[in-house]
Formats: C-alpha cells, structure tokens, sequence
C-alpha cells in the first residue's frame, strides 16, 4: 500500500443561506460524504458537469472552504495536518505545501506587477527567501521550468498569450515548492492546440518532481489522457472512483456511461448513437431523496428513489455508489 | 448545382485601432447552400466570429471592409448585396429576417431586465405585421418546441430564472421563431455541459431538418463539428486555410494546421497517444506573418520552408472541392499530375 497525501473522511461542505421567511435555513450541500484518498504522487482527477462540487472539494481539500462534517488528513512525512481544526500557524505552513492552480488565466494575474514580481511574491510574503538575490534565482529556476525566459519576467501579463499566462501561473504555484497542487479547469479556458502543451507540462513537473495534483475538470477525455485515478462527482458525491483505465474499462455508474457518452465524436460516421440524459442537475439546496441520480437516471427503480446507495467496492480499487452497478455492467 | 443561399467572396476585413489597421480577415471566401451546415473551426483570435458577424453586418464601427469584398444573400431569386445594405430598415432581412443568430453566452444576449417573452414577442413584431398576442402564441409555441417545460409560465421569467441549457434553448427559440434561411450559431454550445451540448446539438439538428435552415456553426471543438457539420471550413490567423466535406476534413486532412488540431486532441479510444501540441501560440494579427501566416508555427515545411516563409501559398482545389492553402499540397498535386 503506498502513501496516502491527503485523504477526506466523510466529508462535508455545507453553505447556509439566508432564511426565507419562516421554517428552516435553507443549506446548499455541495458537497456531502465524501470518502477520497489521494495518494502521494498521483495525478487524481476530479470530473463532474457545473454544479456538481468539484471546486468546492478541492478549496475544502485546501481549506478554502469550510469544513462542515468529517475532516481532511493531510501528511507528508513532515507535517501532519487535520485541515478541520488546524491551528493558524500551521495553516500558514499548510499554504505553503498546498497550492491552486485557477481556470482563467487572464483573471488569475495582477495586470499591474510584472511576471517576475507575480512569481516572486508567494517567496517574499511567505518569508520563504531572505534576500533579493535568493528570491530572483528561485524565481529564475522555477521560471525556466515553465519555459519562460529571463524577457518574459520583465514584461507584464498583458503582453502574454493565454498558453503563456497559464504557464505563468503554475510557475507561481510552484515556487513555494509545494507537495500538494490543485489544478481547478486549468485548461478549460486554452485553445485545443495550447492545452495539450500545459497538459504535457503538468504531466511532466508531476513526474520530475513528485507533487501531488489533484487536477478538476469537466472534460473526462483530457482526465483521461493526464491523470492515473478519476473520481467523478455529481451533486456533492462521489458516485464512481477507480485507476483510470479500469473506469474507462469496467465503467460501472450509470452517470459515468452518460457522461462519457455526450463527448461527440471524432468520427462523422458516427453520429447520434450517444445515451442521452434528460433533463438538468437538480438543486443542491433539495437534493433528491435516495440516490441523488434517480431524476436523471434511465435506469432509475423505486429503489433508487428511497435508498441512499452504499458508497462500496465494485472490483478491486474501483469503487461505485449504485444500487444496480453490477446488473447494468 | 444548386445557387449558393450566401456566397462570400474575397471578404478583406480591417479593423482602424490606434496601432493601425489590423487585418481581422483576410481575403476568405465560403459558400453555404441551402440546407447545408457549414462548420467554422479554429483557435481564438482566428477571426471566425468576425467573418460570421459580416454577414449581419454587425462588426463595430471601426470596422473596413475591402474593396471587391462580396456577400450575397440570395432568397427566393433575389439577391441581396449584404455588405452595401445601409439602414436599420434594409438591414432587417439580415438582422433577424432571412438571417439569426444565436451567441456563446447566453446570459449576455438577453436584456436582464426585460422577460424572454417580452424578448421574443418584440423582434416577431419587428419582423412581421402579426398582432402582439399572435405574435406570444408563437412564442410560446416556439418554447415548447424547443423543450422547455411549462412554457407558458417561463414566457413570463427573467433570463437570470433561466438555468445555461434553458437559456440557450431560449436563445434558439427566440432565433428560429422568424423562420431565418441560415442560422448562425457562434460556439452555441461551449458554455454548457457535454450531457447538456448533447442534448442541444439533437434538437439544432432536429430542427435543421424540420425548417429546412443553413447553419454557419463556428466553434472551436472538431467533435463538434465531426458531429453536425456537412461541410467544414477551417480558420487561422483570419485566413482560410482548408475547406472540404467533414469526412475529408476530420478523416484526410490537407493542411499541417488542420492536422495539428486534430493531433493536439486527447482521444478516448487511445489513452496512449502522446498529445502533441502545436508548437507556439497564434501571431498577433498586427503582426502578420509573410508568405504562409501558418509558417511560424508549422511544423511540415522541412526542405521548403524558405518558399512558405516568402510565398502566400495559392488555393489547390481537390475532389468535391476540398481546398487547401498550402505550398505542401499544392507540390504534392503537382508530383501527382506528372507521375
């Protein structure tokens, strides 16, 4: 059994909202129960459509969103970390060996510093360098890794190129020398031709340096060809996680069939044989009873309207939240 | 061979910015027949939205078309020279009437303030002489046919109590309610879901076939288009650089650009294949590139790489008029018509 980094337990996210009139305060869950671990060196991904809480998990995996039930290990050999009731000086530590990765890469930078500033000040406000002569040839290293020039540093953001500035930014969420990186639609927003170049750039800081991505996107065919686990996520739960062969293999949720099936196809011969989903995902305010996929399922029964699906092993590191995985396989 | 429904013929755009006059497009010509979807692929900053806002005439006011520049829009034997259409009062048929459109970002095209219904009942009105409650009986039987639940209640919402695929299917109820002969959608679907691009890609298809429409359908995803498209037409750096059937396009491509697309694309059923991105990133359009614009980032010239950096690459026309702007096909053509 190798490492785990970080794993959550029973986790839940809840944000409260304002009370309307009388009653109850209404709750957005977005996310409830969730069991993950991420092992040390993994590139873990996160897939789900809008609305399922995925950034949400990886802020609560980072602590930047509030942990309402469970609680988030993190362990590094170094330190070890309950992120539910961490004291602030460890947090300030935590800061620095998880880092985030935005999806816009034109929101994500200060058009007001220079590259070599926005790389540099996770190093000056950490207090991680002591001197300018330290911090610019951390900077310069970590720069280089991500293919940016000693040019480049002088300019500002604007002078850059959408594949350029996302290569900005994970040189500054690398600089602290992280151990722990959530990457969250880091290539969401990059032309075809750009992403492939970041998606082999992660790939590649991944394998030289050992960090540990947890990398979210709604798109399984780049979690596909980049991570080597996948969890997917639908409605603030986890319905189906394995290595990420075995899920492409073995596919055992309902949900994971569909969503794989909506990618179009490359091949003009091949049109319109996709397994269509009905309708939306529901409101996380009043999720549906049972399995929070029955609304949508084509396979829903009254079972699944009533009974809430055990979150259980289907095979060997493959693991499903379905009543009927095995009957539909 | 049936006429052309718009023919666009060395369209030249330019727009006046205080760097100078950059070239948005450059000396591009497409046809789309009627009943014909046309997909316009390409990166950001290729110029597909600008190409297809030409033929709305709805591009900002800096905006300088070429001379010899030409779209003409032929319905029912009249031909309307679009790019000379002056008036808000000549330029419905183009706004609207022969002529929709339906944008990416949903929530941006409404007016927030104002209901859908509102919305739509205001442009039949414009459009035709119909009276404001048959013009809402329309509507509301547009909604329906479109697939949004309850379309009587959700006549009277804010676009804000719409959810992205209900806006979106709004969006092309509101579009098609005037029966326009070509639809352009520009990436109708990139802000939405795959489960939910799924199921609006069906319904644009359905209703291709049922109202007999032309698409102009410009994005950038190529399953997209493998997936609607009759035809394909392929953008970079405001130039068109291959155009030919989807199946000769996404299965033969011609040109080494249309081939890196398709290369820098992760494949499902190959999780083994390297991803191989394009080297580089597209040239600013204030620095257009000589001879071939593709030559800084191609990586196919190899020994004649001295002829694309100096020499604009003539259009080859191959079988069912696949056309391809590169100096590669065109020796290839050549060794063809000697051996």
């Amino acid at each position: 059994m190798s490492d785990i980094l970080i794993r959550a337990n029973n986790l839940s996210v809840h944000f409260p909202l304002s009370r309307v009139g009388f009653g109850e305060r209404p709750v957005v869950r977005a996310c409830e129960g969730i069991n993950i671990e991420i092992e040390k060196g993994s590139f873990f991904g996160l897939v789900g459509e809008s609305g399922s809480g995925k950034t949400t998990l990886g802020r609560a995996m980072l602590k930047a969103a509030p942990i309402s039930h469970g609680e988030v290990l993190y362990t590094d050999g170094e330190v070890d970390y309950s992120l539910g009731d961490i004291r602030a000086a460890d947090l300030k530590e935590y800061r620095r060996r998880a880092q985030l990765i935005f999806q816009d890469p034109y929101a994500a930078l200060s058009p007001r510093m220079t590259v070599r500033d926005i790389i540099a000040e996770p190093l000056e406000v950490m207090g991680i360098t002591s001197s300018r002569e330290e911090t610019d040839t951390r900077v310069r290293e970590i720069a280089s890794l991500c293919r940016l020039n000693l040019e480049h540093l002088r300019r500002f953001p604007h002078a850059f190129s959408g594949g350029q500035r996302q290569r900005i930014s994970i040189a500054r969420a690398l600089v602290s020398g992280p151990k722990f990186i959530v990457a969250d639609e880091s290539v969401a927003a990059l032309d075809v031709s750009i992403q492939a170049d970041v998606l082999n750039l992660l790939n590649k800081i991944q394998q030289d340096s050992g960090i540990t991505f947890l990398f979210i996107s709604h798109d399984l065919s780049v979690i596909a060809h980049t991570c080597d686990f996948v969890a997917v996520m639908y409605l603030g739960q986890i319905v189906e996680a394995a290595p990420t062969r075995k899920l492409f293999a073995e596919t055992a949720h309902p949900y994971t069939r569909a969503l794989l099936s909506a990618i179009p196809s490359l091949d003009p011969d091949v049109r319109g044989n996709a397994q269509k989903l009905e309708g939306e995902i529901p409101s996380p305010i009043n999720p549906p009873p049972g399995c929070r996929f029955n609304t949508r399922c084509p396979h829903a029964q009254e079972r699944c309207r009533n009974e809430v699906p055990e979150w259980r092993e289907y095979s060997t590191g493959h693991h499903v939240a379905c009543h009927f995985a095995e009957e539909l396989a | 061979m049936t006429k052309p429904l718009i023919s666009v013929k060395d369209l030249t755009l330019r727009f006046k910015t205080d760097e100078g006059l950059v070239t948005a497009v450059n000396n591009v010509s497409f046809d789309i027949a009627p009943g014909e979807v046309l997909g316009l692929v390409g990166e950001s900053g290729s110029g597909k939205s600008v190409t297809a806002k030409s033929l709305m005439m709805l591009n900002a006011e800096n905006a300088v078309y070429d001379e010899g520049s030409q779209v003409i829009l032929s319905i029912d034997g009249e031909e309307y020279d679009v790019l000379k259409l002056r008036g808000a009062r000549d330029q419905l048929i183009i706004r609207g009437g022969a002529v929709s459109m339906i944008f990416q970002e949903p929530m941006a095209s409404f007016a927030p303030a104002i209901t859908i219904g509102e919305q739509m009942v205001e442009q039949l009105m414009i459009h035709s002489d119909m009276t404001r409650a048959k013009a809402k009986e329309i509507s509301i039987e547009m909604l329906t046919r479109v697939g949004i639940p309850e379309p009587a209640e959700r006549f009277g919402q804010y676009a804000f109590e719409f959810s992205g695929g209900m806006r979106q299917r709004a969006m092309i109820a509101m579009a098609l309610s005037t029966k326009p002969r070509l639809l352009i959608a520009d990436e109708p679907t990139t802000a939405l879901d795959v489960t939910i691009q799924a199921q609006v890609i069906d319904l644009m298809k359905d209703l291709v076939d049922e109202f007999h429409m032309s698409i102009l359908f410009i994005t950038h995803d190529l399953g997209v288009i493998a997936q609607t498209a009759d035809r394909v037409a392929v953008m970079y750096l405001g130039n068109l650089v291959e155009t030919g059937t989807v199946r000769q396009v996404i299965n033969t491509p011609s040109h080494p650009y249309t081939r890196g697309l398709l290369n820098s694309l992760p494949k499902l059923d190959d999780l083994d294949a390297p991803l191989t991105p394009v080297p580089g990133d597209i040239p600013s359009p204030l620095d257009r590139p000589s001879g071939c614009v593709f030559h800084t980032r191609c990586v196919e010239s190899g020994d004649i790489a001295e002829r694309c950096r100096s020499e604009i690459p003539v259009t080859s026309i191959g079988t069912d008029d696949h056309r391809v702007d590169c100096h590669l096909a065109n020796s290839r053509d050549q060794a063809g018509d000697q051996a």
